[in-house]
């Protein structure tokens, strides 16, 4: 799969995300992600949370009035999409064949951030493509 | 007729379904595809019929979700 990009976050976007995802446990959390890129990077400039209207800790399905909310403020921002995060409560930092089955666009990156162990979240960046799953670099700092 | 689309303007035929533009627009996937017309939501068995008017601004956002 040759169009995975790396993804760039501040350390302060990184913690907002831990901070939304732990505040929405047990269920899992969910929002988009507007930046710009550069070349192979994708730099992101701002998270956007989405509520998840699932509410449960195993399936996340964004709320449309969320998205489309989000995509008028990247517009407004002179941002592009850039992909979409969630949250796993209970489960490692890997795409499940459901998060693989539901990604529809290849374009977007995935970032899946695991609470498995809440004192050390962890986030991973995933190009999906069908039923294939790539990590892609990602660059927290 | 001019509309907005994503954001961008857009030249269609007069009274186009919500269903042609989608058709004309090669969308991915319409079926996990929700439709905004000037954020009004409109419900899929509708796509068929709702047609579009001068000036309106329409959005196509992708059923997101997944599971653990």
């Amino acid at each position: 799969m040759s169009d995975s990009k790396t993804v760039s976050l501040t350390a302060q976007q990184f913690d907002e995300m831990v901070a939304h995802a732990k505040a929405c446990l047990p269920e899992e959390a969910c929002g988009l992600l507007g930046g710009r890129e550069e070349g192979d990077t994708k730099i992101v400039t701002h998270i956007y949370n989405v509520e998840n209207i699932d509410h449960t800790n195993e399936h996340f399905s964004m709320a449309p009035k969320d998205q489309l909310a989000a995509v008028k403020q990247m517009r407004a921002a002179g941002e592009v999409p850039l992909g979409n995060w969630h949250s796993h409560p209970e489960t490692p930092s890997r795409p499940s064949n459901e998060d693989k089955r539901l990604a529809y666009d290849s374009k977007a990156s995935y970032l899946i951030l695991s609470l498995m162990d809440a004192d050390q979240p962890v986030l991973h960046s995933f190009h999906i493509e069908g039923d294939q799953a790539e990590k892609e670099m990602l660059i927290v700092e | 007729m001019k509309i907005t689309v994503s954001g961008e303007a857009a030249t269609v035929q007069d009274g186009i379904t919500v269903a042609k533009l989608i058709a004309e627009r090669d969308v991915e996937n319409p079926q996990y595809v929700t439709v905004t017309i000037n954020d009004d939501f409109i419900h899929s068995d509708d796509f068929e019929t709702k047609t579009l008017s001068e000036g309106d601004q329409v959005e196509f956002l992708y059923f997101m979700g997944g599971g653990r």
